[in-house]
């Protein structure tokens, strides 16, 4: 099965840039198991909102606008895609990633299996 | 591996039928989950040879033959002997914490008992229509998120029995007074249910709330033949013949909980145990320790609110210190307008109403309760009570 790990934090919350030393450690350790376990396809970490632009098509023309596209408190701040047996390991995957501690990681299967 | 979801409920449920129809004809075999299982890999097997991509397909079934490859070795690996019990895989899998509370009650009555959508529906209060959309999107989710088929391994598994404990309970209610249709209990449903707790138990002995279930099952299910007279009209706890009560069942019931509670970690269904072994070894009605069901009731109302339990309390009260203490609660409860539609909310209240002597207001309460109603034994009961009480007023 693959699902896309998205992981959600408040941004105020988010790893500075650099990375705080031991929530970075984590997240290393984490890309170290899941690379020697084969599961991890591909994943990155996002800029941050503050970075983002949004495009919607209005009467065939592109509307272009600064920001995210929902003013919520968490906001995407990376992904990952995984391949695994089930959805039990992808829960297990997803609660070791540093974002279960500091915000949500949503584990959503891919359409396409 | 997933296993081909859709292929093992609908070939469980079909053995489960079977099992009903052929049971009570030539007698429960020896061991009933082998047989339930084997009939249900039969099943699968003469669907999956029908098929074109046969050897996909078996593939699939491995999912209900844990991990064979084609059908001679399925047929090897399905001994008799040491057998997982399918069933329970299945409860696993519908009661996955990745699904809703609800839905996984529903879709477990609906795939294991064999319940129809309507009488699963009316478990949970709700219309058809909303309870088939539910058991739809569950299962879909099932099968789109790979949801595994199969009993958690070891470390998983605490945190998974709470929903599996929640499903066979209410497995077992929907036995006990069936919600729908002639008769008041359906044995099939109650002696399923209580199946399942013994192998729930046997898997987790150190779950202190596995056996408090179990108990609880089985001191309940002790007073079945004296809860139906001969017209297969329903007998109140009340007036029951206790003669008829199993001795057999309440000692094992009573065995359970003491082995549960030795666990030193009460929980709900400890407590409604304790409440049901109250009843159970009381010598008659007016001899019941009522005070102390109703501190049992307070205890369950903190451990695990909801307004059943509530109302139940205000029966207890009501035994205990007379019908008016108990009307108060069952008033205010009536207000938070929580158990609208519940047809007990109303019956209870016309039969605190008829013990206060109010017989115009019981009247109107029992119209109310009989509106709701939906079971043929319990609609004839309060026929009954409106009937005494309307010549009365």
């Amino acid at each position: 099965m693959k699902y896309m790990l998205i992981h959600c934090v408040a941004e105020s919350d988010e790893l500075p840039e650099g990375g705080k030393p031991e929530a970075e450690g984590d997240l290393e350790a984490w890309l170290d198991e899941m690379e020697r376990r084969g599961v991890l396809k591909h994943g990155d970490r996002l800029r941050p909102t503050s970075e983002a632009t949004t495009v919607r098509l209005r009467n065939g023309a592109p509307l272009v606008l600064d920001g995210p596209f929902a003013e919520t408190k968490e906001q995407v701040a990376g992904y990952d895609v995984i391949e695994c047996a089930d959805l039990d390991e992808a829960i297990e995957i997803a609660s070791k990633h540093p974002c279960a501690g500091l915000g949500t990681v949503e584990v959503r299967p891919l359409w396409a299996q | 591996m997933t296993g081909d979801w859709d292929l093992a409920e609908e070939c469980a449920q079909e053995a489960f039928a079977q099992a009903l129809d052929r049971w009570p004809r030539d007698g429960v075999p020896r061991s009933p989950g082998a047989w339930l299982t084997t009939v249900a890999r039969n099943r699968a097997l003469d669907r999956l040879r029908r098929r074109t991509n046969e050897k996909t397909k078996l593939a699939q079934v491995a999912g209900l033959s844990r991990g064979a490859g084609d059908a001679e070795e399925v047929d090897q690996v399905y001994d008799d002997s040491g057998v997982p019990d399918d069933r329970l895989r299945l409860m696993f899998t519908c009661c996955h914490p990745a699904l809703p509370l609800e839905a996984q009650v529903a879709l477990t009555l609906r795939t294991l008992a064999g319940l129809t959508t309507a009488e699963v529906a009316r478990a949970f209060l709700v219309e058809e229509p909303t309870m088939a959309k539910r058991l739809v999107r569950a299962k879909g989710k099932i099968r789109h998120a790979g949801i595994p088929y199969r009993v958690p391994p070891a470390h998983l598994l605490p945190g998974r029995t709470a929903g599996v404990l929640a499903v066979v309970y209410l497995l077992f209610n929907e036995g006990y007074v069936a919600s729908a249709g002639a008769p008041l209990v359906r044995s099939d449903l109650t002696s399923e249910s209580i199946r399942l707790a013994r192998l729930l138990v046997a898997l987790m002995p150190e779950e202190a709330e596995a056996a408090g279930l179990l108990a609880l099952l089985l001191l309940q299910d002790s007073r079945r033949a004296a809860r139906v007279d001969a017209a297969g009209d329903q007998v109140t706890l009340e007036d029951q013949d206790r003669s008829l009560w199993d001795r057999e069942e309440i000692e094992e019931g009573r065995q359970q909980l003491e082995a549960a509670l030795a666990l030193g970690r009460p929980g709900p269904y400890q407590l409604q145990a304790l409440i049901a072994a109250c009843h159970a070894t009381a010598t008659d009605a007016a001899g019941t320790d009522w005070p102390r069901i109703a501190r049992l009731y307070e205890q369950l109302a903190q451990l695990a609110p909801s307004p059943v339990v509530e109302l139940n309390r205000a029966v207890a009260v009501a035994m205990s210190e007379g019908p008016a203490a108990g009307l108060v609660l069952v008033d205010a409860l009536a207000d938070t307008g929580e158990l609208d539609g519940y047809h007990l909310l109303a019956a209870t209240r016309a039969d605190l109403l008829r013990r206060l002597g109010r017989s115009g207001e019981a009247a109107q309460s029992y119209r109310e309760a009989l509106e709701l109603v939906t079971s043929d034994p319990e609609r004839r009961h309060l026929t009954r009570r409106l009937a005494e009480t309307s010549g009365h007023a």
